[in-house]
């Protein structure tokens, strides 16, 4: 019997392009006639275009075309708050205003100098405490914040008054009317109950995305079908998201997405941009080439939220968590609607399972480049944010800073978020009893704050869940005559692995060997099915689910065809090694080959030609093209199942700090996680610790700076507010796995790419506290003049609340 | 919707400076700082470019003579890229932050965005498309990879295997520490420097029995 895929080590199938030059993403594409587009930014954080005058532009040799906001082929794009790729009234600095298409880039850069826009200055704001004083500017001309209400969604003005901000003072967070409160139990009363009371101001930075791959796109069209190739996480769901945008039925695209350079949340559909080459190859009748580049990646490449908060904490003499009041001030950039902060409460409530919590939010406008979800959108900023106060309250009650976070954390029957939601599964105090073990804890804590020369050293631990999974999408494979197993993936190629690892439910269930498996991927003509997007870390769970529907559904058929053949009830029938044979009588079977030849002259179901009817458009659209081919499985995932899936990840971390520099070393990381089965164990540890390493530059030196005199940005590209390099983490990384699957589950699997930064962030920012004798620093990223201020005991160089710096 | 005049008078004919002269206040400002550009043959015609350089020059890339035409401030990764079709160089910033454009000059890396393709006349340039062997043997870098599992959306990936390339090309027994030197000029956003160091390793082991 074929060695089982789930758990193994198997590199995925598309290594070896990737690493010989021949995987092409986006910008690798040539097609005939090919233009280039280059896009105008707006040098304003907030302007309206008052007049465009492109003449000289377009009367320049190779400037073919040009593209505004008000052209008629731009879609009309509706929703609050929503984001159109070109606009007449810039809401940030570097937001594209218009498009010019020439024969190369050179040309249409010089047509884009060229080119004389009237921009008339509108007010603007870049810190949202200042947005929400009274008489304050807000971001856009109709308020500053989106208003939720039922169903009703739209901007208002919200504004606090003085008295808010007086009670305040100027270093600690106003509180005036939140826009957003929910309570479970009555914190007044759990902080009455408490032994020990905390209370910190707690500044969040906003931090770029930057997937190494820009967003660059190109676009034909070829009998009214466009074809484009982009760069995003999703396929099935960028499809669609395109598709709608542009007005167009989803037969009429053609999304090629085979490789993605990353995403992190950046490009889970990847809209807005893609519409400007999409567009304008319209217009021209030509292939159109936009290439994206790192300066333009820093104003459109989205970011995360930063908040500016409040949090108070009651402790019992055990430890207990008896109380959490929370208040967040996010800064919702220009566009959409962030639901970190949201997010950020009820990760809160399940990390700590306090006895009484009241949440207070308002999530307000700047005119700063858009967020998006980025990796552990909310949760990753929390648990930086919340884990140094807890290991100040495990100092101030003599306990152990691991004890602490054991006496709270959730079990199975754990819950969370306003709602009191439950769990599907949860292990997280095993994974931190493993983390303890594997990062040999007890030894190292008596290192804390122990010098090393000028080296002061800090051991500390970041618990981090997050949403690790969703239910309900579609599976299709096919067995073809050559008695391969084809599975076909609407999911996209981030660079996770899951279009592999995914497949392998499938592999599993027909008992084939992995090498006869081919997975198909990347490109809607080659009939995907609908798939969730990539993000969320919902594809490991909703995947593995959809493949094995699919493939138990194909066993089904290949049992009924072997029965049909040969004899017996379908039921006494068994898959193994490409064969389907009789349980008790293994030599009388037939080869999947056969089943598959079988399969098509049948008809029906068996070859596809009549499909279940709980399969999405999209499913229904791929199986119609790939009937007669073979033996179908198709299903769309009922296995149903309660409450929310999450998964955790504890980071344990040790740092060096030295006290002449305020320069953090990190020494030492172990990651430990609860995401049920274990399906592919390398690729596990590189998504717990490359999530680690983008939480250490969370934590560490990736910032956002703006100009509050003009509104913009100072920290761009890569050089000012670098992510970390390899010599900026520990030399070699730990990680384990707590392995118990997820009971409500087939496989048992749950995501896993998100909890890992929220891991790192808050494990480094714990650690660096430890150093510095338990001071909570309350601020991220650590750049060395925070620490040295806090080591040296000086003045800080920013105010507690002050953002963008 | 705000108001927009848009004047799609072509040329100076009728283009009335007057109209627009009041009120214009910033141009493509933003653009100008923004990068390298490509520039393709599509404009100019080939020959002699301004200061004399010659344009049509023939480059060795991956051990073949090719023929082509290059502008003056043209850089290697855009002529690598959009003369010569070697998409395997990637570009990741284009000003020298990130390695992901690295090739070997002479055996030794550079940051292709950052060189111009004039620099490199007569001089040996190896891409990543040049690693593997024309019978499909993979470098011993290349194999080490595919042994471990490495990098994550991979589009670090070229830049890194060309570093890592030439340091295990002239360092046998180079340790792990040593590795993580030599790749500190390449930045991998998915921060999977761990399995990327794995690999190294195991490139310094194959080497080894190569040699
Ligand atoms: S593209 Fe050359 S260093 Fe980044
Ligand atoms: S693997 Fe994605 S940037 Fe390195």
């Amino acid at each position: 019997m074929a060695e089982k895929a789930i758990g193994r080590d198997i590199a995925p199938p598309d290594l070896r392009a990737k690493i010989t030059g021949r995987a092409k993403y986006a910008e690798d594409f040539r097609a005939e006639g090919m233009l280039f587009a280059k896009l105008l930014l707006s040098p304003m954080p907030h302007c309206r275009v008052r007049r465009i005058d492109p003449s000289a532009a377009l009367a320049m040799e190779g400037v073919v075309d040009i593209l505004t906001a008000d052209d008629p082929m731009m879609p009309e794009i509706t929703g609050v708050a929503a984001e159109a790729a070109l606009t007449n009234e810039p809401l940030y600095e570097g937001e594209p205003v218009l498009a010019v298409a020439a024969v190369d880039e050179t040309t249409a850069a010089d047509a884009i100098e060229a080119i004389r826009v009237d921009f008339e200055p509108l007010p603007f704001v870049v810190d949202p405490l200042d947005s929400l004083r009274p008489g304050g500017p807000n971001a856009r001309l109709d308020g500053n914040i989106q208003w939720r209400e039922g169903q009703t969604r739209e901007i208002r003005e919200f504004k606090w008054t003085d008295d808010d901000f007086d009670a305040a003072g100027p270093d600690r967070l106003p509180m005036g009317e939140p826009q957003v409160e929910w309570n479970v139990g009555d914190v007044e009363d759990g902080f009455e109950d408490a032994d020990l009371v905390l209370e910190e101001t707690i500044l969040h930075q906003s931090l770029s995305h930057h997937p190494m791959e820009p967003r660059s796109c190109m676009a034909y069209w070829q009998n009214g079908k466009l074809y484009l190739h982009g760069s995003t996480q999703s396929t099935a769901r960028t499809h669609a998201a395109l598709a709608n945008r542009l007005g167009m039925d989803q037969s009429d695209v053609v999304l090629v997405a085979e490789y993605c350079g990353g995403g992190f949340g950046s490009k889970i559909s990847s809209a807005p941009i893609m519409d400007v080459p999409a567009i304008l190859s319209r217009k021209t009748g030509r292939p159109v080439m936009l290439r994206i580049n790192r300066y333009e990646e820093t104003y459109i490449g989205r970011g995360r939220p930063g908040f500016q908060s409040f949090a108070k904490m009651g402790f019992g003499n055990d430890g207990r968590v008896t109380a959490i009041d929370l208040y967040i001030v996010q800064d919702a950039g220009s566009y959409g609607s962030s639901g970190d902060f949201n997010t950020a409460g009820t990760v809160a409530s399940l990390c700590y399972q306090p006895e009484n919590i009241r949440f207070r939010a308002v999530s307000v406008y700047t005119n700063t480049p858009p967020r998006s979800a980025q990796r552990a959108p909310g949760g990753a900023q929390i648990v930086a944010m919340l884990e140094p106060i807890m290991d100040k309250a495990a100092r101030e009650l003599g306990m152990d800073r691991l004890a602490i976070r054991q006496v709270n954390a959730p079990g199975p029957d754990g819950w969370l978020g306003a709602n009191q939601g439950t769990l599907s599964s949860c292990f997280a105090r095993e994974a931190l009893d493993l983390g303890a073990e594997v990062f040999g804890w007890e030894e190292r804590t008596q290192l804390s704050a122990t010098r090393r020369g000028t080296k002061s050293i800090g051991v500390g631990i970041g618990i981090s869940p997050f949403v690790g999974g969703s239910r309900g999408m579609d599976g299709l494979l096919v067995i073809r005559p050559d008695g391969k197993l084809y599975i076909h993936q609407g999911i996209g190629n981030l660079g996770t692995h899951s279009i592999a690892d995914t497949a392998r439910a499938a592999c599993d269930v027909l008992g084939m060997d992995w090498n006869d498996c081919e997975v198909v991927w990347g490109d809607t003509s080659r009939n995907l099915p609908w798939s969730s997007s990539q993000s969320g870390s919902q594809t490991t769970h909703a995947h593995t689910r959809a493949n094995h529907a699919a493939a138990l559904d194909a066993k089904g058929k290949l049992q009924e065809i072997a029965a049909g053949a040969l004899g017996g009830s379908p039921d006494a029938y068994d898959c193994a090694d490409g064969r389907v044979f009789q349980a008790a009588n293994p030599g009388r079977g037939m080869t999947f080959a056969e089943a598959a030849r079988r399969a098509i002259d049948m008809g029906g179901r068996y070859s596809g030609h009549e499909l279940p009817d709980d399969l999405n458009p999209m499913t229904v659209a791929s199986a119609n093209n790939l009937a007669g081919e073979g033996l179908m499985g198709v299903s769309r995932d009922n296995y149903g199942g309660d409450g929310s899936i999450w998964s955790w990840v504890m980071g344990f971390a040790q740092v060096e700090v030295d006290v002449e520099t305020g320069q953090i070393d990190l020494t030492e990381y172990t990651g430990v996680t609860d995401c049920g089965t274990v399906l592919h164990p390398r690729n596990l540890a590189a998504q717990i610790h490359g999530g680690a390493v983008q939480g250490f530059g969370q934590a560490r030196s990736q910032k956002w700076v703006f100009d509050p005199q003009w509104g913009v940005a100072f920290a761009k590209r890569f050089y000012t507010a670098r992510p970390p390099g390899i010599l900026d983490v520990p030399l070699e990384m730990g990680w384990a796995a707590v392995g118990e699957p997820d009971p409500q589950t087939p496989v048992g699997a749950k995501g896993i790419g998100e909890p890992p930064i929220g891991a790192g962030a808050a494990a480094i920012a714990s650690a660096v506290a430890d150093a510095l004798g338990g001071q909570c620093l309350c601020r991220t990223p650590l750049t060395t003049d925070v620490v040295l201020a806090a080591l040296t005991g000086t003045e800080q160089p920013y105010r507690p609340l002050e953002t963008h710096v | 919707m705000t108001e927009v005049e848009i004047i799609r008078d072509r040329g100076p004919r009728n283009y009335s400076r007057r109209k627009f002269i009041k009120g214009v206040i910033a141009a493509g400002a933003t653009v100008s700082a923004s990068s390298y550009l490509f520039r393709g043959p599509g404009v100019l015609t080939a020959g002699q470019a301004r200061g004399g350089v010659e344009r049509l020059m023939t480059l060795t890339v991956n051990g073949q003579q090719r023929r082509v035409d290059v502008l003056p401030y043209e850089t290697l990764a855009m002529t690598l890229r959009y003369k010569l079709g070697l998409t395997g160089t990637k570009l990741g910033c284009d000003r020298a932050e990130c390695g992901a454009c690295t090739v070997h000059i002479d055996g030794v890396t550079h940051y292709s965005c950052s060189m111009l393709t004039h620099q490199v006349r007569g001089r040996e340039i190896r891409t990543i498309e040049g690693l593997e062997s024309p019978d499909g043997e993979l470098h011993p870098v290349q194999q080490a990879v595919m042994d471990e599992g490495g990098f994550q959306c991979a589009f670090c990936a070229p830049g890194f295997i060309m570093s890592m390339a030439a340091f295990v090309e002239d360092n046998p027994g180079a340790s792990r520490a040593q590795c993580a030197q030599a790749l500190s000029g390449n930045l991998c956003r998915c921060g999977d420097y761990n399995k990327i160091l794995d690999s190294a390793e195991r490139a310094v082991e194959l080497m080894d029995q190569r040699a």
